[in-house]
């Protein structure tokens, strides 16, 4: 029913900006990977020298790793926390599901950067969890491991992504059939067995959704790391920012940025693949 | 369910531990909201409990920094010009999703979408090297131009999921009745989508009032909100960034009240994040 000059009024002008501003850039980025610096100018000489560096440095492979290891306690913990509360909020809530929802909604509309400067101010060693456990004797002196450790990271960017967590999950069992956990009752199922075999396996593709959200975003996070990480909590973005920024290593920095995209894109496109094979149709 | 609820012991038990945990888990989310807004009031600064000595001070401090009252007008002068970019690429985009075919409409869809779960320090670097590339100076319009295209996203998934609900009917209606295109999209299509275009402009705005990884390196002489915050963070803090936090989390609540009650008299649907999220 849309004419051919409809179609190409709607698409044209955001594919052009969304070419001329996104892929442009990022196919620059990986331009910029492949150069290199000399006397601290960027030199247009085409090589492998920055991915060889990433592979044969082990600061590089190591932080990566811890980048991942940070952001799949994250993912975990975010699910311990999320995935009870998600089947409370859809199952138990009763007539204040609305509102239980939105409790859940309201944090992710607070500056990121403000929680994390409040975990901040609640780790630090005379911070208020410090001065609380000292208020009531539980400890005498401060417990000064709290912050600037990848502790302080895991415990923000859980706060952090555990609504996303949430939301998808929710979301899957708002779709559950009820009459599907009915049947399964008059059936003879225990609660138990009704959770595991109905409810569990139609939440997956929600769980899917959410942990691929936790683990994706706080893999990239810089900011949590940098203000509450300490040096033991540094994270790979944390390097690209360095390489951007001090260091003057654009094509470096380009090189693991490039890296990071390509993990990130992997990650969706194994996710998005689970997820239709876990939903039913 | 309920009945289910009542006539099952083990049931109860269960979904007794249930409440537990997740009043655990909304003491986990809160606990830090909570302790930002009472610090804010905080004489004796930042850390330390009881709290003690509560004041206005901090507020009445904030209320004479200029360089924060700058920086919050140079925020909401980039969220405003983030959000007319986003919509008007996004709406279209979505319009294009929905009911044009071309040739690498596949790859099309998922580099509009991927801002959304890309770091944005990756976003903002490629935007860098663009505008480096184009000898153009860093200033409030690069940050524009990084808001506005990471959060074409945005726009394009909640107009996406709003088209999706839409009854083509009307729009067949209009066309059969001599209404040109141009008429027909301003006359019905748009209208019909007046609550996701103003869900995804809130939420454009929030975001980019907020926004501070695809910032970080696009700003020039002029600070975001979010970057001068962040500046402060690092030369030590004090209760006054505590105060203005508060501040934006008064607002925030506000336009999720709006937002709300604009939803809620619509369709009463519970669906508006889940759907963001899902849709990425």
């Amino acid at each position: 029913m849309f004419s051919r000059a409809y179609k190409m009024a709607v698409t044209l002008p955001p594919l052009l900006w969304v070419t001329l501003f996104l892929l442009v850039p990022y196919l620059l980025m990986l331009c910029y990977s492949f150069w290199t610096v000399v006397d601290g100018n960027v030199v247009h000489h085409w090589n492998l020298g920055n991915y060889g560096e990433l592979i044969t440095k082990d600061v590089y492979r190591a932080t990566l790793l811890r980048s991942m290891w940070i952001a799949a306690r994250v993912t975990i913990f975010a699910l311990l926390l999320g995935y009870p509360l998600a089947y409370f909020l859809s199952f138990y809530a009763g007539a204040r599901k609305n509102l239980f929802y939105q409790l859940v909604i309201i944090p992710l509309w607070v500056s990121y950067l403000v929680r994390a400067y409040a975990w901040k101010t609640i780790l630090g060693t005379d911070g208020v969890l410090n001065t609380l456990l000292q208020f009531f004797h539980v400890t005498q002196h401060p417990v000064d491991s709290l912050l600037y450790s990848p502790f302080a990271v895991v415990l923000t960017l859980t706060h952090i992504y555990t609504p996303f967590v949430v939301l998808p999950i929710y979301a899957a069992m708002e779709h559950i059939p009820r009459n599907l956990v009915e049947a399964s009752h008059d059936l003879g199922a225990s609660p138990l067995q009704t959770f595991w075999r109905v409810i569990f396996p139609l939440s997956v593709p929600g769980m899917i959704a959410g942990a691929t959200f936790a683990f994706v975003l706080s893999l990239g996070d810089f900011l949590a790391p940098q203000l509450l990480g300490g040096p033991s909590g540094i994270m790979i973005s944390n390097i690209v920012v360095s390489l951007f920024g001090a260091a003057f290593n654009w094509p470096l920095g380009a090189a693991i940025s490039f890296c990071i995209l390509v993990l990130v894109v992997s990650l969706l496109a194994v996710a998005e693949r689970l997820e239709k094979k876990w939903s039913y149709s | 369910m309920e009945l289910l609820v009542s006539s099952d012991a083990t049931l109860s038990q269960k979904s007794r531990w249930l409440w537990l945990h997740s009043v655990l888990v909304y003491a986990f989310l809160y606990l830090p909201i909570v302790t930002l807004i009472v610090y804010s009031f905080n004489g004796a600064g930042v850390g330390g409990f009881p709290p003690r000595n509560l004041t206005l001070n901090w507020y009445r401090i904030l209320w004479q920094d200029d360089p924060i009252w700058a920086s919050v007008q140079n925020s909401l002068i980039v969220a405003a010009a983030a959000v007319a970019i986003a919509l008007g690429f996004g709406i279209p985009a979505a319009l294009a999703l929905d009911r044009a075919d071309f040739p690498g409409k596949a790859i099309f869809r998922r580099l509009v979408l991927l801002p959304l779960i890309l770091p944005g320090i990756i976003t903002g670097l490629s935007i860098l090297m663009l505008v480096n590339i184009g000898h153009v100076n860093l200033s409030l319009m690069t940050i524009i131009l990084g808001h506005g295209t990471a959060l074409i996203s945005v726009a394009t998934t909640e107009v996406f999921a709003g088209l999706q609900k839409l009854d083509r009917a009307q729009e067949e209606a209009s066309l059969d009745l001599g209404a040109n295109y141009w008429q027909t999209f301003w006359r019905v299509t748009l209208p019909n989508l007046k609550l996701p275009i103003v869900g995804a402009a809130l939420l454009i705005f929030t975001l980019s009032m907020d926004e501070i990884a695809v910032s970080f390196f696009l700003i020039g002489r002029y600070n975001t909100l979010p970057l001068e915050i962040w500046g402060r963070l690092r030369r030590g803090i004090t209760p006054e960034i505590n105060a203005i936090s508060t501040i934006i989390f008064v607002f925030s609540l506000v336009a999720i009240v709006i937002w709300y009650k604009l939803r809620a008299s619509a369709e009463g649907s519970r669906e508006v994040a889940a759907e963001l999220v899902q849709s990425a």
